[in-house]
């Protein structure tokens, strides 16, 4: 191993000597350290993907892959909000419904009503953002632990769909608008393809533009090695998505079907934008100083309760669009909308990408790749024809294993020295 | 020797409901001096500090900064004077690194953006003027810093922000032999460089090894206030477990020598 110092004065030993093999013994040493990261997530949307694609050929088809991503994309949206609440150590039980009540809103507007879509869209996200109000003051102000808080909340919002949508009914949602964001709405496979190129060349640039202005202050960047691996692996991943998702999927030549849905873009940018604001901003940071270690946080002079407040806010305004995902995909909303799993489904697939559930630590990604493995378990099984009784065991158990693999890391951390 | 002292608190007053923590606390401590404070468990020294930090709020009592009364009623007020606190309870946060525990709470941006480059750069030299070379990285989480480097850590932080005065609430007592004398070297390098250091702990050998001047306090009473030159290790420990040594400390009816 070469030097031992790095970063620390300004000639140190930087870019040049830092080796891709030096980079991978380290990451090893990290995972070892029981900070596994997107590993296991990934691990297992591998595995699950072969173990499906074998025991059912159609699991790997172009269909069933733009089915998947719009099926999980409301999970996933929703988790993207909990990852905020659980970087606290807090826990949101009321997310699923929240989303169901601003469909609700969002359907009631719409075609009780007869509002145009943006007012509709804005009634549920701002639906969204007061129910986040009321749960954070009640939390940080009243100090009432948000396990029991979002819990009321939980039963009372199932008990607020009902009366929304009068008892039971079924509000249809056919505003072609809205049904573009998750029902019908697919980017010609030329947009495809630019907003692809547009993407990978942001992300390199992006990459690139860190590592430049790193070694011109002569601080420690990465191998160029590892970056071109990173950026050339997300490019083909991705370039293989857009590929299958631009094959011909509808069944008659009439209904053509082929192009990426819109929704992955609205899943893009959201996770650009909260990316964005946990890595770089201010506020970012001292949320992870909270989730770390209040005390310190408070000392720092940090307002702890506008924190604990926002990521309420944070979480209950993407439940709301996610409820928005559910209505267009549904093209209606009903009393169990945002019920049954999608609560269980949304935390299992924050914790499962890699949140710990302990809070401090987390990512917006991590949500997305946890979405994909929940969307993947619902999707394969589904096609194995499995009950939904045997559907909620498995995922159940994924739950339990991923939090599992969160409270033994944070042991081995422990044991390492590392807390 | 400068006269008046950086900071000064006369006729301090603190309680927790019924208990009375501290009782007409004076205390001073020089710009350029280590003013060791000690005092046995539960004396009332993490309070003491505590109450100079704004963590708690004062009863009674002056509050002289440069010699000019001040109020601190908040952490920030304390800041703003240039008074920070390294505690007993690190609070340092384990899930960031070096860097974004040295600027918690007052990170350096471009527009909205954190620049964490400025940061890390600024960072480094901090940890390099105060010639520490024992941590590897300032990427490091902080989770992985032994007990020695995260008191590094919380050192070099407040010094990064040009504070005037530095207390230390036990930095060594968790520390071997080796990195004892590293932080108590950083301590002593802080005081030369022009700020007034305030240093709690319960080591006499610590105590004599750095400090310029000695408070002791005996059940939330100040019973001494000496130059180090002029008193003994056994006056001293005296001094803390009965608050007083011949001519030195208490009086039976409780004032102060
Ligand atoms: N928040 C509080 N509420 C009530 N009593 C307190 C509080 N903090 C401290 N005390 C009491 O005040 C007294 C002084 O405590 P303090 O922590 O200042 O002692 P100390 O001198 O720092 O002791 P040590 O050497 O053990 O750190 C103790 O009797 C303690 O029980
Ligand atoms: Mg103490």
């Amino acid at each position: 191993m070469t030097a031992s110092t790095v970063g620390l004065e300004k000639k140190g030993p930087s870019g040049e000597q830092a080796t891709l093999g030096r980079y991978v013994t380290n990451y090893v040493a990290k995972v070892r350290g029981g900070d596994m990261g997107a590993l296991p997530a990934i691990l297992g949307l591998i595995t699950l993907t072969i173990i499906f694609s074998v025991a059912r050929p159609v699991f790997f088809s172009a269909a069933n892959f733009a089915n998947l991503l719009s099926q999980g994309a409301a999970v996933t949206v929703i988790a993207m909000g909990l990852v905020f609440v659980l970087l606290l150590g807090e826990i949101d039980l009321s997310a699923g419904y929240a989303s169901g009540v601003c469909a609700a809103v969002l359907a009631t507007l719409l075609t009780t009503h007869g509002f145009p879509w943006y007012v509709a869209i804005l009634g549920a996200v701002v639906t969204g953002v007061a129910i986040g109000v009321v749960i954070g003051l009640l939390v940080a102000k009243i100090g009432i632990p948000s396990f029991v808080v979002t819990l009321a909340a939980f039963l009372a919002f199932q008990g607020a769909v009902l009366l929304l949508i009068k008892g039971g009914t079924i509000i249809s949602v056919d505003d072609p608008t809205i049904k573009k964001i998750n029902f019908d709405g697919r980017f010609t496979p030329l947009q495809g393809w630019i907003l692809y190129g547009v993407t990978i060349a942001a992300l390199a640039a992006l990459q690139l533009w860190k590592r430049t202005s790193r070694s011109r202050r002569g601080l420690a960047v990465e191998p160029v090695s590892v970056v071109a691996l990173r950026v050339g692996s997300i490019a083909a991943l991705m370039g293989v998505g857009v590929y299958v998702l631009n094959l011909e999927r509808g069944r008659n030549i009439l209904f053509s079907q082929k192009g990426v849905p819109m929704v992955v873009l609205l899943i893009g940018i959201l996770l650009v934008i909260w990316t964005f604001v946990l890595g770089r901003t201010g506020y970012g940071r001292h949320l992870y100083a909270v989730g770390g270690n209040k005390e310190a946080a408070r000392r720092a002079g940090i307002n702890v309760d506008a924190i604990r407040i926002s990521v309420f806010v944070i979480c209950s305004g993407m439940a709301a669009v996610g409820g928005i995902i559910t209505a267009s995909r549904q093209a209606s909303v009903d009393p169990n909308t945002g019920g049954s799993t999608v609560l269980l489904y949304a935390v299992g697939a924050a914790v499962i990408g890699g949140t710990s559930l302990f809070g401090g630590k987390g990512r917006v990604l991590d949500a997305v790749l946890g979405g994909a493995v929940v969307a993947v378990i619902e999707n394969g099984m589904g096609l194995m024809q499995y009950s939904a009784g045997q559907k909620f065991i498995v995922t159940g158990v994924v739950l339990l294993a991923a939090a599992g693999i969160d409270a033994l890391s944070r042991r081995r951390a422990a044991a390492a020295g590392l807390r | 020797m400068t006269d008046t002292p950086l900071l000064e608190v006369r006729g301090l007053n603190k309680s927790f409901g019924p208990v009375q923590v501290l009782r007409d606390v004076d205390f001073s401590a020089y710009a350029g001096q280590v003013t060791a404070l000690v005092g046995d468990n539960g004396a009332g020294k993490s309070t003491l500090v505590k109450c100079l930090g704004g963590i708690y709020s004062i009863d009674s009592g002056e509050y002289l900064f440069d010699g000019k009364p001040v109020s601190v009623h908040g952490p920030r007020d304390a800041a703003a004077l240039g008074v920070d606190i390294v505690y007993q309870d690190l609070a340092l946060c384990d899930n960031l690194d070096i860097v974004q525990n040295m600027f918690l709470g007052r990170e350096i941006k471009s527009g909205i953006v954190l620049d964490d480059i400025t940061m890390e750069q600024k960072a480094a030299e901090t940890l390099a003027s105060l010639s520490v070379r024992t941590v590897q990285s300032v990427r490091q989480h902080v989770s992985s810093l032994s007990g020695g480097q995260r008191q590094t850590v919380a050192i070099a932080k407040a010094v990064l922000w040009n504070n005037r005065l530095v207390v230390l609430d036990e930095p060594t007592a968790a520390l071997g032999v080796a990195q004892t004398a590293q932080v108590l070297e950083l301590v002593r390098r802080l005081a030369d460089n022009g700020l007034a250091v305030v240093l709690i702990s319960h080591n006499m050998n610590d105590v004599f090894a750095v400090a310029d001047r000695i408070a002791a306090l005996f059940l939330g009473q100040m019973c001494a206030q000496v130059s180090a030159t002029d008193v003994t290790h056994s006056q001293i420990v005296e001094l803390i477990t009965s608050g007083r040594s011949g001519d030195l400390g208490l009086r039976q009816n409780g004032a102060t020598a």
